[in-house]
């Protein structure tokens, strides 16, 4: 072992032969089940595991290593052309590196721990430096004078990866409570070890700017690594340069856009299809909020109407149905364009059975449930007490129907859901409460970030629906994998980073809005009872989260770009390109007679003209001109213009002289 | 006129009738006042008695339209009373009616007049046939006088020198309601060719007797007036009788009046609406939410054509710029996907404006799924395939003749998957589709070769008008799909039933009208251009052999049809006023209503503290710097800010609405002194 420790250095200078055998490993899959071990992976984890560390540059950069790593998992037909990419992607390397200083040389043993990935567990220990995994496996040879974590057999896990938080969401100009900084550190205390936030520009702000200040917030504050979703607030020309630079310079490879918030952040269906072309043309994951925006703005609009004016307006103006329908939508889209779809936030039963639908027929489409709707339901919406109804608002809302829990989480369990994120978006029950006398102010968001690892397995793995791989892989490989972090996240392997988790299944604690890091005053899982929780969190290798004391570091998470086309959502729509091609019928020219166009209009056509009603012979065109000719008046033109008559109405021929009440 | 003749009634028969017809409908009352004293109604309900008995009615087993227990005693009712606003059709008939002659009074008739004169004459007995209703089948004879049934029974007493149709082995059944036809409705600029008299000629020649006509309202175009010219040409050229559904292509708020006339004293009662043909007749999911929630208040059904319209749009743009110029373009950029998605969309919207819909022209195996589906979930929809998805498939688009492809040509296509007509026929067979209609709008090869060189050009639509019967006879009671009342269902009564012409059309029974048909299910045809009773050169359902053939046509009393030869009077048609709250739709949204009603929490004022937007609003802008997002998320406060009784200065918020703003500058405080150019 130790030979092979010390030749690992040399190896590093050959990554491109040695590169094979690591590459091959992920892609030789034949995998049954959805994500099923590895046929084989048992000896390429256990016979040599330095194998793993190949793509690594002898600079201790973590960033370029696993730029090498991702690259080779992400690519199985063309290596070439992932090292033709090499190039153009160590530029943007080297700057957020200093982001870190003193993360690096400490040295840590895992021992004793029963390693799960999402494919198998095993007993090993796992030895780590300079915020990496260096070796994995039993009898270690490790260097003298390292700090020796004791698993006592306890499930040691990839740290978990929570690919929608909301830390810096503006709403009507207030901030959501947890920050950066708050949101990392109860991240960290649930076991979280990576974020992925979401950049939420305004409609008409450069996505860029924004991205730039979300990664200088975050920089300064936050305290595990984190990663950014952009949202695309409109679709045009200027977005779509923005959208290119952000993939190609900026390591980011999914974007949010929005079926809902009509007149703010909506697309037409057309937009729609534009946009999946091109982010499909980037080789980005496409994250979608599904739920159709003009009907939630008529039921608002009915609702309020109807004097209701409390968060159960919320619910009742989104209904399931409509979150259903978006998605139904979403994945028709993604279908026509070829193109992996990602529901962000799968709040209810039908919603979660259309995704699983789909992917029964082969969409290439992802789901993704959140702490809240795999725990509680919509009920609490009618709660009497105001501040707490106003807690669960988030959108899609939570259903009503108590049985949804349950149903996501056996989804989750089957693998019809994938991901677990947290949207944890808190906001203070005074910022709420900008929405006291009218819910559809109510910023919308709910805490989740910390409970979510605690809550799969307490609802999932507890109950039996889910084992302790599949808990893994929901609550980060699939992650890692969707967003192109594998196998740099979501695994415990040689080369990974130091996101380690010792989880202890048997802890129980009551949730309580007392002892979160969360800075919101409220918790939605209040009193809430949840088996499972982390011991101890490795972050990049440092021990940040200890028996219940959290030593986080302010600013010491790094930016971690994501390259595009990922493997686990393109590689079937590569295939799927090649295949669909569309082609025509060749065919001789037709030469038969021609209707001619043209002349109809000029005169009404054939025989039975002078019998029957003009309207029957004659084209649109000329109806436009007759139109107004056989109705009532000139003032046709104008009844094509919905309310101009209510106008009309407003400002009589002869003029009003009390000319305020129009406004 | 009508009420001074009521006091000559003999009170024996008025006290009958009016007992009948009290129970049913209130809303009709004043209508039926005026009705029921018409001396042909008195003289029907006197000869049902004789033959009302005679069927013995059998218990229903399930099914969707299964008949109503005491449907029997209903027949005798006076089916005017269904129809609004027929007094006058209705009583244009009465003036030239032969017995009346004497009594009518001069009314200006004209043209009508005289087709009622010709369309009386006949009086049928129809013998030794086995009636086929959609709940039962039963033997007898049935007598026809005045263009309605007179009496159904065995052993008839009838007038001497009345003409006998025999029908002994074979089916007599209530004529096909086709509830899509196109005869009119012109595609850019294209007219289908013959019209209405040879569309309803050839609905005849195929055992329809009733057309649902789609009256294509060009955008910025007056509903009544579009009715009006459809009617106009349809009163003069049709041979059979008909109806109309209003396509809407541009929905505003300023509809609403002219719908409500419309239902109500027009006699439609069903509207469509299209989710495709992107920046001409599309509708968005606003405009269908609030078209929905009018109609379902009026007690009309909406109907959709459901294709992603976005969706197609781009892809006939991609498919263009590939170079696939040929019809197989159109199937594949209007993809079965993009169908089911629009079903899918229609169905949420309709659920929640808790409003009817009835999809025209199921066409793929996905679509019709979300339809059952969502019946089985509880929703009010109903599923229409058409002659063409039952009969043959989407194979033809890739057909090397080009004019071929090119007749296969419509919206939503013919589904290249060849399973699918069996598929529908399926779901038609067990109630989960309900109508079968025809989707007619036959453009001839030349009008099709408008678009030869670019398929988005070329006018949708294909035949089936003729077709349809046998099409359903042959795919579904030939196969053992579905037993010969079914078959009545699908063709004829569904349609009745859910548009409001139930049980004046789509039964066999006393006092309905005497459209029916002597079918005879042994014989075969085989369908081609050559022979069929249409104006174009080409019939998709060429060479293909049915089972099942109407033999003997009876439309409004007349023989129109018999030994293979048409005999039909242009202009002998008549329109049928439908009336609004069809009970086979709105018993249910009625009580859906009612249940549906939501209701706030009644909870103490929130007292705690309130974020202060304001100075977040002023702050905020340095916070995160100037490279940060500059404006703050106006995210939600666009859709209510009206409603917001949010105490804080409104002036701040509005700040962020552009909208609001725009107004205030059009009308500022101070006043303006020319208020001309507000409009």
């Amino acid at each position: 072992m130790s030979d092979c420790r010390r030749q690992w250095n040399r190896e590093d200078e050959l990554p491109v032969y040695l590169a094979g055998p690591i590459n091959t490993g992920p892609n030789q899959k034949k995998s049954y089940g959805m994500f099923s071990s590895v046929e084989g992976a048992f000896e390429s984890k256990t016979i040599d595991f330095d194998n793993y560390a190949v793509g690594r540059k002898g600079s201790r950069t973590p960033r370029s290593g696993s730029r090498e790593r991702v690259l080779d998992a992400g690519d199985p037909m063309g290596k070439t052309s992932s090292e033709a990419r090499e190039g153009s992607l160590t530029n943007s390397t080297g700057e957020t590196d200093d982001a870190h200083p003193g993360v690096e040389s400490e040295r840590l043993l895992i021992k004793g721990g029963r390693v799960v990935n999402d494919d198998q567990s095993l007993y090993a220990d796992v030895y780590i430096e300079d915020g990496l995994i260096k070796q994995v496996g039993e009898n270690l040879v490790v260097p003298g004078g390292i700090k020796v974590i004791e698993a006592n057999g306890r499930m040691v896990i990839p740290g978990g990866i929570d690919v929608n938080t909301c830390l810096m969401k503006h709403y009507l100009g207030t901030q959501p409570a947890d920050d950066f900084l708050q949101g990392t550190k109860a991240a960290l205390a649930g076991g979280t070890t990576m974020i992925i936030d979401h950049v939420t520009p305004a409609p008409g702000e450069s996505l860029l700017e924004a991205f730039e200040c979300w990664q200088e917030a975050a920089d300064k504050k936050a305290c595990c690594d984190y990663s950014l979703h952009v949202d695309i607030p409109q679709w045009n020309e200027i977005v779509k340069d923005e959208l290119e630079l952000l993939v190609q310079e900026k390591g980011i490879n999914s974007f949010q856009v929005y079926m809902a918030y009509k007149d703010v952040y909506q697309m037409s269906d057309s937009q729609l299809y534009e946009a999946f072309s091109f982010l499909k043309q980037l080789g980005a994951v496409v994250l979608v909020h599904a739920e159709n925006g003009d009907l939630i703005a008529q039921e608002q609009r009915k609702i309020l109407g109807m004097g209701i004016t409390g968060p159960e307006g919320h619910p009742l103006s989104r209904p399931e149905e409509l979150e259903a329908e978006a998605v139904f939508r979403a994945i028709t889209l993604g279908n026509r364009v070829n193109c992996p779809v990602y529901i962000t936030k799968v709040m209810s039963k039908s919603a979660a059975d259309t995704i699983a639908q789909a992917r029964r027929k082969g969409s290439v489409v992802f789901g993704e449930p959140i702490t809240a709707s795999l725990v509680t339901d919509g009920s609490h919406y009618w709660s009497r007490n105001w501040a707490k109804a106003a807690a669960y608002v988030t959108s899609p809302p939570l259903s009503p129907d108590p049985t949804t829990p349950d149903h996501l989480n056996t989804l989750l369990a089957c693998g019809d859901l994938q991901v677990v994120g947290s949207a944890h978006c808190a906001y203070s029950t005074s910022q709420k409460a900008i929405g006291k006398d009218d819910f559809t102010l109510i910023p919308e968001g709910t805490n989740g970030v910390e409970e979510r690892m605690g809550f799969v397995w307490d609802k999932a793995v507890a109950m039996g629906k889910m084992d302790e791989n599949q808990f893994v892989a929901v609550t980060s490989t699939n992650a890692a994998k969707i967003f192109n972090l594998y196998p740099r996240k979501g695994r415990i392997a040689v080369g990974s980073d130091a996101d380690i988790v010792i989880w202890d299944p048997y802890s129980v604690k009551t949730i309580t809005a007392k002892l979160q890091q969360s800075a919101s005053e409220y918790n939605i899982f209040e009193g809430l009872e949840c088996r499972g929780g982390p011991a101890l969190v490795l972050s990049q290798g440092r021990v940040v989260y200890e028996e219940g004391k959290l030593q986080a570091q302010q600013g010491t998470g790094r930016f971690i770009p994501r390259k595009h086309f990922p493997d686990y959502a393109y590689q079937r729509v590569k295939f799927r390109n090649q295949v669909n091609r569309q082609q025509g019928v060749t065919r001789g020219l037709y030469d038969g007679p021609v209707y001619d166009v043209v002349p109809t209009p000029k005169y009404i056509t054939p025989a039975p003209s002078a019998k029957t009603s003009p309207i029957s012979h004659q084209p649109p065109p000329i109806r436009n001109l007759h139109q107004s000719n056989f109705s009532l008046s000139g003032a046709q033109l104008d009844d094509n213009i919905p309310r101009r008559s209510g106008h009309r109405i407003v400002a009589p021929p002869g003029g009003r002289s009390n000319i305020t009440s129009l406004g | 006129m009508a009420r001074g003749l009521q006091s000559h009634l003999p009170l024996l028969f008025l006290s009958s009738l009016s007992s009948s017809l009290a129970r049913p409908r209130s809303v009709q009352t004043s209508e039926m006042s005026e009705r029921r004293s018409s001396p042909e109604d008195d003289c029907s309900s006197l000869l049902s008695r004789l033959g009302s008995d005679s069927p013995r009615p059998r218990m229903k087993y399930g099914g969707m339209f299964c008949s109503v227990e005491g449907a029997f005693e209903n027949k005798t009712l006076n089916f005017e009373s269904f129809s609004p606003q027929t007094q006058r059709r209705r009583a244009a008939g009465n003036r030239t009616d032969g017995r009346d002659a004497g009594q009518a009074p001069a009314f200006p008739s004209g043209h009508a007049r005289e087709i009622y004169g010709k369309r009386q004459g006949d009086r049928l007995i129809i013998k030794g046939g086995k009636i086929v209703n959609d709940d039962q089948s039963f033997y007898a004879d049935i007598y026809v006088e005045d263009g309605s049934i007179k009496q159904v029974g065995e052993n008839l007493m009838v007038p001497a020198g009345v003409r006998t149709l025999d029908a002994y082995g074979q089916l007599v059944i209530p004529g096909g309601v086709d509830a899509n036809t196109n005869l009119l409705a012109p595609q850019r600029g294209l007219t289908p060719p013959g019209g209405f008299f040879m569309g309803s000629r050839a609905a005849l020649g195929g055992g329809t007797t009733t057309i649902m006509e789609h009256v294509l309202v060009e955008p910025g175009t007056s509903l009544l007036a579009a009715l009006d010219q459809w009617k106009e040409t349809a009163e003069q050229t049709a041979c059979c009788d008909f109806s109309f559904h209003l396509d809407i292509t541009r929905w505003h708020e300023g509809l609403n009046e002219e719908l409500e006339t419309l239902v109500r004293d027009h006699g439609v009662n069903s509207f469509l609406f299209f989710m495709s043909y992107k920046d001409k007749y599309q509708s968005s999911d606003s405009q269908l939410y609030e078209a929905f929630g009018v109609l379902r208040d009026l007690g009309a059904i909406a109907q959709v054509h459901a294709e992603n319209g976005d969706i197609i749009d781009e892809e006939q743009k991609k498919l263009l710029s590939l170079g696939i110029t040929g019809p197989e373009g159109h199937v594949l950029s209007h993809p079965e996907e993009v169908e089911t998605e629009a079903v899918y969309r229609a169905i949420t919207i309709a659920k929640q404006a808790n409003c009817p819909l009835y999809v025209t022209k199921v066409m793929s195996k996905s679509a019709a799924d979300v339809i059952a589906k969502a019946r089985k979930k509880g929703m009010l929809v109903y599923g229409e395939p058409i002659t063409a998805g039952l009969a043959t498939d989407g194979s033809h688009y890739w057909s090397k003749d080009w004019a071929t492809a090119a007749a296969f040509v419509m919206s939503p296509p013919l589904n290249p998957d060849p399973s699918t007509p069996q598929y529908l026929t399926s779901l038609l067979a067990c109630g989960d589709l309900q109508v079968t209609s025809s989707a007619h709008a036959s453009f001839s090869t030349a009008q099709k070769a408008v678009g030869k060189d670019d398929f988005t050009l070329i006018p949708e639509g294909t035949n089936g008008i003729g077709e349809r019967m046998s099409v359903v006879w042959d795919r579904a009671v030939c196969t053992g799909k579905m037993d010969e009342n079914e078959f009545v269902a699908v063709t004829s009564t569904n349609a009745a039933k859910l548009f409001n012409i139930y049980p004046r059309k789509g039964r066999i029974a006393v006092g309905s009208d005497a459209d029916i048909v002597i079918w005879n299910p042994k014989e075969t045809q085989t369908v081609s251009a050559k022979t069929h009773n249409l104006s174009v050169e080409v019939n998709i359902l060429e060479g293909l052999e049915f089972r099942g053939v109407a033999s003997v046509v009876i439309s409004g009393g007349r023989v129109v049809l018999e030994d293979g030869k048409l005999n039909v009077n242009e202009g002998s048609g008549r329109f049928i006023p439908r009336k609004a709250f069809p009970d086979a739709v709105y018993k249910r949204i009625r009580a859906r209503s009612k249940m549906a009603e939501a209701r706030g929490v009644p909870r103490g004022s929130y007292d705690g503290p309130v974020h202060d937007v304001i100075s977040m609003t002023k702050s905020v802008p340095p916070t995160p710097t100037t490279r940060g997002p500059p404006c703050p998320k106006t995210q939600m406060n666009l859709r209510n800010l009206h409603q917001s009784g949010f105490t804080l200065a409104g002036t701040q918020i509005d700040d962020h609405i552009p909208r609001r703003s725009a107004q205030r500058i059009v009308a500022p405080p101070g006043g303006r002194s020319n208020i001309t150019s507000l409009s």
